[in-house]
């Protein structure tokens, strides 16, 4: 099993049937894996505030969602987060990309990476950062989790993780 | 006819079916003329609604009609084309079209100018687009209903606003208490 189709079983085991995603190119895999899988219905979204909007709807439905997306985009979802995903007390996973980090050849995706944590804590939503391969071990944790408090968790995985560009 | 005139007259279909509201003054006058638990009304997240309808059609089969405004389609435009790709047979998309943005002072928007929604929503591939006048929205609601296919209607209308008091229900409430409208049988 590689790592991608890892991902998604956890995703799967963990109840989770939605997934919207918009692309990255580390993400590559896993979305693609995510779009095989049948028991996940995805989504593709346009802008990640709108995909966060499909995850709301999906899980007032009755069925648990996911976003995977990538950290610049985190500029664009913070009133999203704090008006929708957080006042009506919702669980959303945000897998991301944490594009920005030693290994990134794109001088401007630093710019983002520098303020991907600090928005986070500045938000209260709990982030975990995966940067060797066997963190995933704690993603199906982490996805309970998750389900367990209803708030919006964050997975940054960076470069080294995903073994490099 | 202004939008709370139109409220006021599709709230005897409204109130059978899961109903996904805009943020502002649409939810209040929603909330006032007929508060159902099975609304959801948007206190914040401008342009999200036709995308949580969405997402909740998407995945359970009763039908849901999102009421949403012009002013928050344009600030969400790329949910049109998701619309439109992940086709919801019980999924109906309700703009009331004033050509302003109600909640802010009525500052006009472009869809009174030169900007056709429907003429967006059937470029995005969306298939059953209807516009209607103010008058006949309740006709065609009950008719899209019916159809049993994602439907965009453009319910053109007047600017205005009729005054109602802010939404005071916890956020939390109003989740929880449609989720169980949601799951009821």
């Amino acid at each position: 099993m590689n790592i991608h189709e890892k991902i998604a079983g956890d995703l799967v085991t963990a109840g989770i049937g939605f997934v919207t995603t918009v692309p990255c190119k580390q993400l590559a895999g896993v979305i693609a894996e995510v779009d095989r899988h049948p028991e996940i219905l995805h989504v593709p979204s346009n802008k990640e505030d709108e995909g966060m909007g499909l995850c709301a709807g999906a899980w007032m439905g009755g069925r648990r969602s996911a976003i995977i997306m990538q950290n610049t985009a985190l500029g664009v979802t913070i009133n999203t987060l704090a008006t929708l995903i957080q006042f009506y007390r919702m669980p959303l996973p945000m897998l991301i990309s944490y594009r920005g980090e030693p290994g990134e050849p794109v001088a401007c995706q630093v710019e983002m990476a520098v303020h991907t944590k600090a928005l986070l804590t500045q938000l209260h939503i709990p982030a975990y950062h995966f940067h060797r391969r066997e963190d995933v071990e704690e993603l199906p944790k982490i996805l309970d989790y998750t389900f367990m408090c209803s708030k919006p968790v964050a997975i940054l995985t960076d470069a080294s993780f995903w073994g490099g560009y | 006819m202004i939008r709370s005139e139109i409220l006021q007259e599709i709230a005897p279909v409204l109130r059978d079916q899961l109903v996904i509201c805009n943020i502002g003054i649409p939810s209040q006058e929603l909330h006032a003329i007929d508060d159902q638990p099975s609304n959801f009304y948007m206190l914040g997240t401008m342009g999200l609604a036709s995308s949580i309808g969405l997402g909740l059609a998407l995945v359970q089969p009763k039908p849901v009609v999102v009421i949403d405004g012009d002013g928050s389609i344009l600030t969400n435009l790329g949910t049109l084309p998701t619309i439109a790709n992940n086709p919801a047979s019980n999924y109906i998309l309700l703009v009331i079209d004033n050509g302003s943005y109600g909640s802010t002072g009525d500052q006009p928007t472009y869809t009174g100018r030169k900007t056709s929604l429907a003429g967006m929503a059937s470029a995005a591939g969306c298939e059953r687009v209807v516009e209607c006048r103010a008058e006949d929205t309740g006709t065609v609601l009950q008719e899209a209903l019916k159809a049993g296919e994602a439907t965009v209607i453009i319910c053109k209308c007047e600017s205005g606003n009729a005054k109602m008091p802010v939404i005071t229900m916890d956020p939390v409430t109003i989740r929880d208490r449609f989720m169980q409208a949601v799951a009821a049988a």
